[in-house]
């Protein structure tokens, strides 16, 4: 494939997280519920994405706050399961992201009643965190496909972090910046889609690196 | 002293860009810091270590300690040892005292950052100062069940902060100001960490008289009531019933910590003369406390409160399997049976101590887990990442900040 040189340039930022403490907590499920429908929607994306940034390796834990307090905590596997397995992908805005967290627990409390009995021993609550980010422009650009890969296989997790989770979700893009970047100023849809269609939440940040680097390689020798 | 680049090799060029490239955004403020005691302690051990470094990256940092004596460090010791939820009594005479001493450092000290930065409740009252410049106050003290009438005293103060900052998510309370969570974090080439070879390992071991052919479990801390020595005396005698193994109870003192004196006593009593415990007092000898880490087949941190156990990232740092109570911010450090085991009494501590020393390939890959995590959560880089983003955040009050 020849080399195209894009419309503009792809302008490398990265995200800077600090977790700020809210002082809400929960002992149970009802609590839980009660927090999760008026904390900040910046609650519920640290929640939902925090495994994503402190776990970058094999974790047995699950990959969402929620899921891992209910199962550790509460006891409650079969809730944990259904949280963990949200399909955060398929969410475009953190409104609607809560809205079917919500909905899960809502679900397995109407068909488990008891589990609305349960309480967190003292010390084990759940603890509300919101996410404060700082978005830094970084010294690189590229203006084709072989500076795009060299940039991306030696900037920071959180660089990739940023363009793909947080520009997406909480930026409330279409796509992720990399895709956006190759079908508008590129013209490379299939290398678009092909990045788009990836589930990041079941990478780790280094995979998810190699992975979007092998792609962009496979279409580049085609 | 190491130098910011010299971390490179560990945690990446790209990490040590981005501290330079935040670093640059609070060109021009002066971060005042303030703690109580120079040397000796969690606080100023990090201060020593992480104030070069700050400076090195252009962020314009100094560091003040406030005059106590000995009447004021028993209060705050005393205010320290109810806040993590002892039960001790507090005098009328102990808040006249604490009051007296920070009106003389309020007299007496110029507070003259554009940030000031104070580090637990010593120098807490010194906020009544504040005129126009921003303040955070840092507590490094799991206070998740404190003594409310210390603690109601304490938010009088905190209520004139812009932000509060703790090591833990159960230390936040409801509170009038902003709250961050930042956990503090161990330095990888500080004596206390870094790297030694085999022949000052042993070489400590020799000066102790520590046999290197016997399993060998430790707990590094200070001699304070709250680590629990006196249960991990009995942790090894259970363990010993079994287990031909030492113990080593290592620590040094602090300036403000007048309680440890009588507590090496007592620990002393209760080890009774047994040739295969050693106490050692290592005053400020950091070469010789990673020593005795490495040696260590098992390390423990049985504490009763911790504010976050840096012992424990020390430990996990080397890749040693760690036992530790799950207390304050120890579980953020370990997955109970994946970076390490989790123990809430002296029994569960030596089952796991006879586990991990009958079993040492669980041990390996438990040390080994461990060791990661602190890489990606819990070393020096990470953490000046995070006081920058708080200088940062002072002036900030919007979720997603664009520098």
């Amino acid at each position: 494939m020849p080399l195209k040189t894009a419309k503009e340039p792809f302008k490398f930022y990265t995200r800077l997280n600090m977790p700020e403490l809210t002082g809400l907590k929960a002992g149970n499920l009802k609590e839980l519920l009660s927090h999760l429908k008026r904390v900040p929607g910046s609650c519920i994306y640290h929640h939902t994405h925090r495994f994503l940034q402190q776990h970058q390796f094999l974790s047995p834990e699950p990959p969402n706050d929620f899921a891992y307090w209910t199962t550790k905590f509460l006891g409650e596997e079969a809730m944990g399961e259904k949280l963990a397995s949200i399909d955060i992908v398929q969410f475009s805005k953190i409104r609607a992201l809560r809205e079917k967290i919500i909905s899960v627990i809502e679900e397995y409390l109407k068909n488990n009643p008891k589990a609305g009995l349960k309480f967190a021993c003292e010390g084990e609550e759940f603890h509300f965190i919101k996410s404060v980010s700082f978005v830094i422009p970084t010294e690189y650009s590229a203006s084709n496909l072989k500076e795009f890969i060299e940039v991306l296989s030696k900037i920071t997790s959180d660089s990739i972090y940023f363009h793909v989770f947080e520009a997406r979700l909480r930026l409330e893009k279409s796509a992720n910046d990399f895709s956006n970047w190759l079908e508008n100023s590129l013209g490379y849809k299939d290398m678009a889609d092909a990045i788009s269609k990836l589930d990041p939440y079941t990478y780790t940040l280094e995979d998810l690196r190699k992975t979007i680097i092998k792609t962009m390689e496979r279409k580049l020798a085609e | 002293m190491a130098k910011i680049n010299d971390y490179i090799p560990i945690v990446g060029q790209s990490v040590i860009d981005d501290l330079k490239l935040i670093a640059g955004k609070l060109r021009g403020k002066v971060i005042q810091q303030v703690n109580s005691t120079a040397v000796g302690g969690g606080v100023a051990e990090i201060l020593n270590r992480m104030i070069p470094l700050l400076r090195e990256l252009g962020v314009d940092t100094k560091w003040d300690v406030i005059k106590g004596g000995q009447q004021f460090f028993e209060v705050t010791k005393k205010f320290h040892n109810v806040l993590h939820g002892k039960q001790e009594k507090i005098l009328p005479s102990d808040f006249e005292i604490f009051m007296d001493v920070s009106r003389k450092n309020i007299e007496e000290m110029n507070m003259y950052g554009d940030i000031v930065f104070i580090h637990d409740p010593q120098p807490i009252a010194l906020v009544n100062k504040k005129s126009g410049n921003k303040w955070a106050w840092r507590c490094h003290i799991d206070v998740s069940n404190p003594d409310k009438f210390v603690w109601e005293f304490l938010k009088g103060f905190i209520a004139n902060y812009d932000a509060a900052v703790f090591s833990a998510p159960s230390f936040s309370k409801k509170l009038p100001v902003r709250q961050f969570l930042i956990s503090p974090s161990i330095d990888p080439l500080s004596d206390k960490n870094k790297n030694l070879s085999r022949e000052i390992i042993d070489g400590v071991l020799n000066k102790y008289n520590i046999h290197k052919g016997k399993p060998i479990m430790t707990q590094i801390s200070r001699f304070d009531r709250l680590k629990d020595p006196l249960g991990v005396i009995e942790t090894y005698k259970l363990v010993k019933k079994y287990i031909d193994c030492q113990l080593i109870l290592a620590g040094g003192g602090a300036t403000d910590d007048p309680e440890g004196v009588q507590v090496i006593q007592e620990v002393k009593e209760a080890a009774g003369g047994d040739p295969d415990i050693h106490i050692l007092l290592l005053s400020q000898n950091d070469i010789e406390v990673n020593a005795l880490q490495r040696a260590s087949d098992v390390i423990l941190q049985k504490s009763l409160k911790e504010g976050f156990g840096l012992t424990v990232s020390e430990a996990l740092w080397k890749a040693k399997p760690v036992i530790a109570s799950a207390v304050g911010g120890i579980p953020l450090q370990i997955s109970h049976k994946y970076s390490g085991l989790l123990c809430h009494s002296v029994e569960g501590a030596a089952f796991s101590v006879k586990q991990l020393l009958n079993s040492p390939e669980y041990a390996k890959k438990l040390g080994e887990n461990g060791k990661e995590h602190i890489k990606n959560n819990f070393l020096i880089t990470r953490h000046i990442k995070d006081y920058i983003l708080l200088f940062l955040s002072l002036y900030h009050d919007e979720g997603i900040v664009y520098l």
